[in-house]
């Protein structure tokens, strides 16, 4: 069966080949390094935070970074910056992966049929329109009057707007492999369409299903941060870096430290996911090696 | 290009009148009843009886929805459940704020997205190109709302340079107006900014080893001319094109940057909408929105058109 199909199919991007293009870039390795270290911080955040980072110690308030047992001080209620970034990571990674997963769930399946069957794609292009006329805030804000402000919701917020994107690149995908050999010999050979979308199309789609999934993640680390910060993510006393930020507002000139420490980390995570989602882009495109 | 266009139009009235219904509907699954909220303390069944006619809350949703819409059409968006004041005018009021905010954003971040772009394809393989691309990775990765906040905290408190918050109506003195909104442009901007720079640079990788590109070189122009004559149409094309892929961050980025800097805009508005569960001003706010987002894509869509006439083409299939 799927005989001429199988044999003209185009070789997949080898994934041990772009394993090893990613391990010798030396920016991609120390991308993937702050990221290993972000992820341990937060997943193991109950045994290393050394401090609860809901404790307040109201006589160590403000105490500056390298104070015995608090290396990057604390806030204006004592409470441990240090573990309070441990936490918030976690929450970052969180709300990152369930907004990412929640447009892939939707995303991918829509962008399939949108590219293969062109019937129900101006149907599908102009939920992506209208999607994309609720700017990502004005979704959350309209999300958050409904259901109340949560972490959850948040995610939910970032993820459906990061759905049109999905669609987007996955549809664009169908669209060029559809015009293929290969995948016109499965047709003639009569596979069905189920067959292949699942066996032809959605593997060969991968690649860029895996590089919009990394640019999406940093995405919603900053998107849940500025949610928490307006007060419709995360709510207190748990900690979020976005919180610690709007917190730290008030007390800034006192203690810079609270309002400096919480940015850097959600720098330093979104940058690590970037810089990551690049070199992968560049490792699986073998156009943009001469970029 | 005629087809091209009507085909555009009809698709925006399209995606308006779904974002519409979706505004609509969405008021109406918000907890708690819009009659009780608008009695306050007056709650006997007869005054409810009179403010769910008042407010036409005692039709079926077919009739409430004409009414939305008509009202809405006549620019009439129903009163602060707060203050009572006109929703209309408080939008009238904070629009202006935020337009310039956006506009200034813009132009900031196509003057240096281009900019470092340009250099980045140019000098390629230099320290430039790689500071460049720095630059680019750190805008699109730094939280702006925080770099707001080190902007405040270094450059306004520390340092005294830029005020930390406020607004002066550019009218009433252009100069204090600027003052107060190159920092908050300056920040809005600098995501945008990477954006534009990355899509230049590629751009104008892709233009440089074009053949048109080499037979201009060949015909003996000197090589400023020839990247500043496709330079510039180059990034005007992604400039457009960027800020109609962006706008819908450009918005959401000009809400956390007004709550920082405290101006009295639209984002402003928005927030302090939801946390007052003023539900007219929400409802007004979300579809003011939506239509500005649909109209400028519109806009954009037909402005690149006319500076790339490859797209008109592209846009028909």
């Amino acid at each position: 069966m799927m005989a001429v199909a199988e044999a003209i199919a185009p070789p997949r991007s080898n994934s041990r080949r772009v394993v090893r293009r990613v391990f010798r870039n030396p920016l991609a390795l120390t991308g993937l390094a702050v990221l290993a270290i972000g992820v341990v911080l937060a997943v193991f955040a109950n045994w290393l935070a050394p401090h609860d980072p809901t404790q307040t110690h109201l006589s160590n308030a403000f105490a500056p970074p390298g104070t015995a047992g608090y290396l990057l001080g604390t806030d204006d209620l004592g409470r441990d910056v240090l573990s309070r970034i441990m936490f918030g990571l976690r929450a970052s990674l969180h709300v990152g992966l369930l907004a990412v997963a929640f447009s892939l769930v939707i995303g991918v399946p829509l962008g399939l049929i949108a590219g293969y069957f062109r019937t129900v794609d101006a149907l599908i292009s102009r939920f992506t329109d209208l999607v994309l006329a609720f700017p990502f805030l004005i979704l959350a804000v309209g999300l958050a009057a409904i259901r109340g402000a949560s972490l959850g919701n948040a995610a939910i917020a970032i993820g459906i707007a990061q759905i049109p994107g999905m669609i987007r690149i996955v549809r664009s995908e169908t669209l060029r492999l559809k015009s293929l050999d290969f995948v016109a010999a499965a047709i003639v050979e009569g596979a069905s369409d189920a067959w292949v979308l699942g066996r032809h199309i959605l593997p060969n789609a991968g690649s860029a299903v895996i590089v919009q999934a990394t640019v999406g993640i940093p995405a919603a680390i900053l998107g849940e941060a500025v949610l928490s910060f307006l007060g419709l993510g995360i709510q207190p006393p748990a900690p979020s870096l976005g919180t610690m930020l709007a917190d730290a507002q008030q007390f800034a000139s006192r203690a810079p430290w609270a309002a400096v420490m919480p940015g850097v980390a959600i720098m330093l995570l979104t940058l690590a996911f970037n810089i990551v989602g690049d070199s992968l882009r560049d490792a699986l495109d073998p156009k943009a090696s001469r970029r | 290009m005629r087809r091209y266009l009507l085909n555009r139009l009809w698709q925006s009235l399209v995606t308006l009148v779904l974002a519409t219904i979706v505004v609509f509907v969405g008021v109406r699954a918000l907890p708690g009843d819009p009659a009780l909220a608008l009695a306050g303390e007056d709650r006997d069944p007869e005054s409810l009886r009179a403010i769910r006619q008042q407010y036409g809350l005692d039709q079926s949703w077919l009739v409430q929805f004409w009414q939305f819409v008509s009202h809405a059409a006549r620019g009439d968006l129903g009163q602060s459940i707060r203050t009572g004041a006109p929703v209309r005018s408080m939008i009238l009021s904070a629009l202006p704020v935020t337009i310039e905010l956006s506009v200034l954003a813009i132009l900031i971040a196509g003057v240096i997205g281009v900019g470092a772009g340009v250099v980045a394809a140019v000098r390629r393989g230099g320290p430039a190109e790689w500071a460049a691309n720095a630059l680019a990775l750190l805008g699109l990765s730094v939280p702006h709302f925080w770099l707001g906040l080190m902007a405040i905290l270094y450059l306004s408190v520390a340092l005294g340079l830029f005020p930390a918050s406020g607004f002066v109506p550019f009218f009433t003195n252009p100069v204090d107006n600027l003052h107060h909104l190159i920092l908050p442009a300056l920040i809005l901007g600098t995501g945008l900014a990477a954006v534009i720079m990355r899509q230049t640079r590629s751009s104008m990788l892709d233009a440089l080893s074009a053949d048109y590109i080499r037979t201009a070189e060949a015909k003996g122009l000197p090589p400023k001319a020839v990247i500043g004559k496709h330079a510039l149409r180059n990034s005007l094309i992604v400039v457009v094109t960027i800020v109609g892929l962006q706008l819908g961050a450009l918005i959401s980025g000009a809400v956390v940057t007004e709550r920082i800097f405290a101006l009295p805009g639209f984002g402003k508005l928005t927030v302090d909408a939801v946390f007052q569960r003023d539900y007219p001003v929400i409802q007004a706010v979300v579809l003011v929105t939506a239509t500005a987002y649909i109209v400028i894509n519109l806009l954009v869509d037909l402005l690149y058109s006319v500076i790339d006439p490859r797209i008109r083409v592209r846009g028909e299939a």
